[in-house]
């Protein structure tokens, strides 16, 4: 199982904060195609090309390859400070 | 290992901080600070208030890893940040950064140099609240350039 989370604008337009899959994916990129094929909201909310991806709590790419157990995170460009 | 993170819905009194923070370390010569502040106008818009939503686990990480690489580029004998997350107002206090180091040129590089990373890699997100409504607030590019310089 991989576990999956969404934040800030992108947990609000998904309607989803956090959900678990299966494992099996070769890449992020492979993950997000899946999910896109969820269709609306999914698809174009994921395409957005500013999407940041974090592995395990390391930010990451969409060629990260994710490994059973692990913690997968997307979000918009970050605004503290 | 030095350098501390905290984050926090709570207020923080940096006279406080800073005097705790350097306390009883007589190696340190130079102690910078910067304080962030909650804006009451943002794109021309009246700001109510403002809520920080961050990614708990990886905010603490990833801030850790900024220190980390300031105290070693820097020399730094320590370096703090506090940030602050959820609903915040106007004028409030949202993020304190302090650096300490035997001379004042490292302490004052290190202290841009971790609020342009903050800025582009801790993981928090600002909702501003308005007349019209709450929007998200959109990263600048200027901050990218900002992180950028450093490399």
């Amino acid at each position: 199982m991989i576990r999956i989370c969404y934040f800030a604008r992108l947990a609000e337009e998904l309607g989803c904060r956090e959900e678990e899959l299966d494992s099996g994916f070769d890449t992020v990129r492979d993950l997000v195609e899946m999910l896109k094929q969820r269709g609306e909201p999914w698809q174009s909310t994921l395409s957005d090309g500013k999407l940041m991806v974090a592995l395990n709590h390391t930010m990451g790419s969409l060629d990260s390859q994710p490994a059973d157990g692990d913690e997968i995170a997307f979000f918009p460009p970050v605004t503290g400070g | 290992m030095p350098g501390s993170v905290r984050i926090q819905h709570e207020d923080f009194d940096i006279g406080a901080e800073i005097r705790h923070f350097q306390q009883s370390r007589t190696e340190i010569g130079a102690v910078a600070t910067f304080t962030g502040l909650v804006r009451d106008l943002n794109l021309s818009d009246k700001v109510s208030s403002m809520t920080l939503e961050h990614y708990p686990g990886m905010t603490e990480k990833s801030l850790q890893e900024i220190l980390e690489q300031a105290i070693e580029r820097w020399q730094l004998i320590d370096a703090m940040v506090i940030h602050r997350v959820g609903k915040l107002l106007p004028g409030d206090q949202i993020v304190f950064v302090t650096t300490a180091s035997a001379h004042r040129g490292d302490a004052f590089s290190a202290c841009e140099f971790i609020m342009d990373y903050l800025k582009t890699q801790a993981p928090f997100w600002k909702k501003e609240e308005t007349a019209s409504g709450s929007r998200w607030v959109d990263a600048r590019e200027t901050d990218s350039d900002a992180a950028e310089r450093w490399k």
